[in-house]
């Protein structure tokens, strides 16, 4: 057989398999270099941003750039070796340099993400560093008693590499004691992974109720006439095509104290007037709204699954004697599972890094992770945000990668 | 859907729950975009239905919002509306500057952002594609990545693009190609997913034909493969164009005092002094958007019946 293969030739002499092979990887070319220049500009302008900002949670130099003595010592003294005369020398020099560089309020603010209160040792230290005199160590005992904490020391070691992962840690709620352990930190300051965990939650709400709204409608869309259908299927593309901010907007005007909502309950005597409900600037009004807003992502993937459900299998199902009930939970809803996963999975992935939503109608308590980003960022403090835009990217990714394989990117539509 | 004969009185009550609730369900839908319009024709700065609205007294509606969405930020809006006070409007006046910047950004992202993604799309479709499902990740992935994320990794990357070949060639942060490159990135993802939907239909022995028939590469992309696809690349373009023109996460962090845009302006309208001009923006871009849906509706039957799949 591999012999007859190797025997054919086209009619310029070559063996056939080579032309074939040579044919299909020119193919191949082609088609790879019509997609190349979108692919570049994604890489350029997309990829490499967000790659470039994922390296400033795991490199910071606010404090390293400033500490060439201390970076010394650090090299020549193991860890655990408690501060000594030479090492408060090396700390008060840098100190001289940074009130040069005033780089001493970047240096501590490095310090004070992992130790709390420790920014203003820094900038006080500084500010008086060139007339600290020998020995140094009694000298800046005097000015702030907490110089020689462990955990200052720790973190100025860890801070001395530019290079870290202290932003994860505290974006993970975690502390390191004196002894370099990892502990969780207290109740009260548990802030970041607790609301990592609330934005889930809260996707998780968004994405349920946005199933239990759209699979009635879908089934309406799926089983009327083609005609009727596409009428109604104008009001789900309706808000689809309508900007975000015109429906956060609406949402305000309806859901606000002196808004609609409550208008039409106090006239129609259900609410007091002093009893007006307050449903906007909460957590109530960040789901009220994101549900109105993603409701169009689950009812289009669920509709292109239930249109081509065939109605003779529900039809034999009750001719064999199921109930209804049994029809729909044994036949029906199987089918449909597709389209539950597709449209479950992407309204979840677009909730969790939802931010404009949130931001505007959320007040203090309805704010999601992508907030705490932007909060940080605002802060100027560009590691934070970076170390929490890592967290949520992947998790983001993980549900991204968990869609492709179930359901398939190629598979998304709009509309 | 209707009723079968045989379906008993549950069944029945259950049926009309059933469509109440699907009825409850779209209302829910389009209520709250009707419900901004009447109210941008208030003539109190209320954001509630007056008495005066409700009985229908014409003294309760007015168009001043929409006449201070012209005179907003002009110098002189109290002067005679001669020629001086239109240029006055045009040059000046905050909504029609950021109506312009709306355009000009969503008008050039599209165009980077459709050509780019038919090119690759019309790559994807062919069967000896190598790494479809991959590439086509990473370019759907704008779509799913957390705004804010691209963003702040935007507003880093555009303050110094050539940093990471190690060079300085000035910023791309407030000026407008920084906020075109972004939108084009952010649309491309609305591109492919419509333009690989309509080449999934394109039947690929077409273009054997037209070879075989004696046209070049060329002639058969426009004479053949062009005018089928076009409805999906024009919907696919109206997709990016809609998606740039309400964009605002991006423009907030990239964008400077120049690149205002229309969502950019609603933005702080709504978090700062909101008032019933937002509202009259909000109408007319309801408008739009209703004007939008309906074309590329049109466009989706077209394309359709171009390609012959059967209407249900």
């Amino acid at each position: 057989m591999s012999d007859v293969a190797s025997q054919l030739t086209t009619a310029d002499g070559r063996p056939l398999k080579a032309a074939l092979a040579s044919a299909q990887a020119r193919a191949k070319r082609r088609a790879f270099f019509l997609v190349l220049p979108l692919l570049l500009f994604i890489l350029i302008s997309f990829a490499v941003p967000i790659g470039q900002m994922l390296q400033r949670s795991v490199y910071n130099d606010q404090f390293s750039k400033s500490v060439p003595a201390l970076t010394e010592w650090f090299a020549e003294n193991p860890k655990g070796t408690a501060p000594d005369e030479a090492a408060f020398a090396a700390l008060a020099s840098d100190l001289v340099l940074m009130k040069e560089t005033r780089a001493a309020g970047d240096a501590g603010t490095r310090i004070n993400y992992v130790v709390s209160g420790t920014r203003s040792m820094f900038t006080k230290a500084a500010r008086g560093a060139d007339k600290l005199e020998p020995p140094y160590m009694a000298a800046m005992l005097e000015l702030d008693e907490d110089w020689d904490d462990p955990l200052v020391w720790n973190a100025m070691r860890s801070a001395a590499s530019p290079w870290t992962f202290d932003f994860y840690t505290i974006a993970f709620d975690l502390e390191r004691d004196a002894d370099g352990k990892l502990t969780k930190v207290d109740e009260n300051q548990r802030i970041y992974f607790r609301l990592f965990i609330k934005t889930f939650l809260i996707a998780g709400v968004i994405t349920a109720i946005c199933l239990v709204l759209a699979f009635p409608i879908a089934h309406l869309l799926a089983t009327l006439p083609m005609a009727k259908a596409n009428l109604l299927m104008i009001l789900v593309l309706l808000p689809f095509w309508t900007s975000l901010l015109v429906r956060t907007t609406s949402w305000i005007v309806l859901l606000q104290g002196q808004g609609v909502i409550n208008d039409i309950f106090v006239a129609l005597g259900i609410l007091g007037d002093d009893g007006r409900l307050q449903m906007i600037y909460n957590q109530t009004g960040t789901i009220i709204a994101m549900v109105h807003i993603l409701l169009p992502f689950m009812v289009l993937p669920l509709y292109s699954v239930m249109r081509v459900i065939p109605v003779s299998y529900t039809r034999a199902a009750r001719s064999l004697g199921a109930t209804s009930w049994t029809t729909f939970r044994r036949i029906y809803l199987p089918q449909t599972i597709p389209g539950i996963g597709a449209g479950v999975l992407l309204v979840f992935i677009l909730a969790v890094g939802y931010y404009i939503t949130p931001a505007l109608v959320g007040g203090a308590d309805g704010q999601l992770f992508s907030n705490m980003v932007q909060f940080h960022m605002t802060k100027a403090n560009w590691s934070m945000a970076a170390a929490l835009a890592t967290m949520l990217l992947v998790g983001v990714l993980v549900l991204y990668w968990l869609y492709d394989r179930l359901i398939g990117i190629d598979k998304l539509k709009l509309g | 859907m209707a009723l079968p004969t045989y379906a008993s009185p549950l069944e029945r009550a259950w049926h009309y729950a059933y469509l109440a609730i699907c009825v409850l369900v779209f209302i829910f839908l389009i209520a709250p975009i009707l419900v901004i319009v009447p109210l941008s024709f208030n003539a109190e700065p209320y954001f509630t239905y007056t008495e005066k609205m409700l009985s229908f007294d014409p003294e309760g509606y007015s168009l001043r919002w929409y006449d201070s969405l012209l005179t907003t930020g002009m110098q002189a809006h109290e002067a005679v509306r001669d020629a001086a006070w239109w240029s006055d409007l045009w040059h000046n006046a905050d909504w029609v500057k950021a109506a312009k910047n709306s355009v000009i950004i969503g008008f050039w992202a599209t165009i980077l952002s459709t050509v780019l993604g038919t090119l690759a799309a019309l790559g994807l479709a062919r069967p000896e594609m190598p790494w479809r499902r991959t590439i086509m990740a990473i370019l759907i992935s704008p779509m799913i990545v957390p705004i804010i994320i691209v963003a702040t990794g935007m507003f880093f990357f555009y303050s110094n693009p050539c940093a990471i070949v190690g060079m300085d060639c000035g910023r791309l942060t407030s000026t407008y190609t920084g906020v075109i490159l972004a939108h084009a990135a952010l649309g491309i993802p609305f591109v492919i997913i419509t333009v690989t939907a309509t080449m999934s239909g394109f039947d690929q022995s077409l273009i054997r034909a037209s070879a075989s028939l004696g046209a070049n590469p060329r002639r058969t992309f426009f004479k053949v493969v062009m005018p089928l696809i076009l409805p999906g690349v024009i919907s696919g373009g109206l997709f990016a164009f809609v998606t740039s023109f309400d964009e605002v996460v991006a423009v907030l962090f990239i964008a400077g005092p120049d690149q205002q845009t229309i969502p950019r302006e609603m933005w702080s309208g709504i978090r700062e002094q909101i008032s019933p001009a937002i509202l009259a923006v909000a109408t007319i871009l309801v408008i739009i958007s209703i004007s939008l849906l309906t074309t590329v509706e049109i466009l989706r039957r077209r394309s359709e019946r171009l390609r012959g799949v059967a209407a249900h």
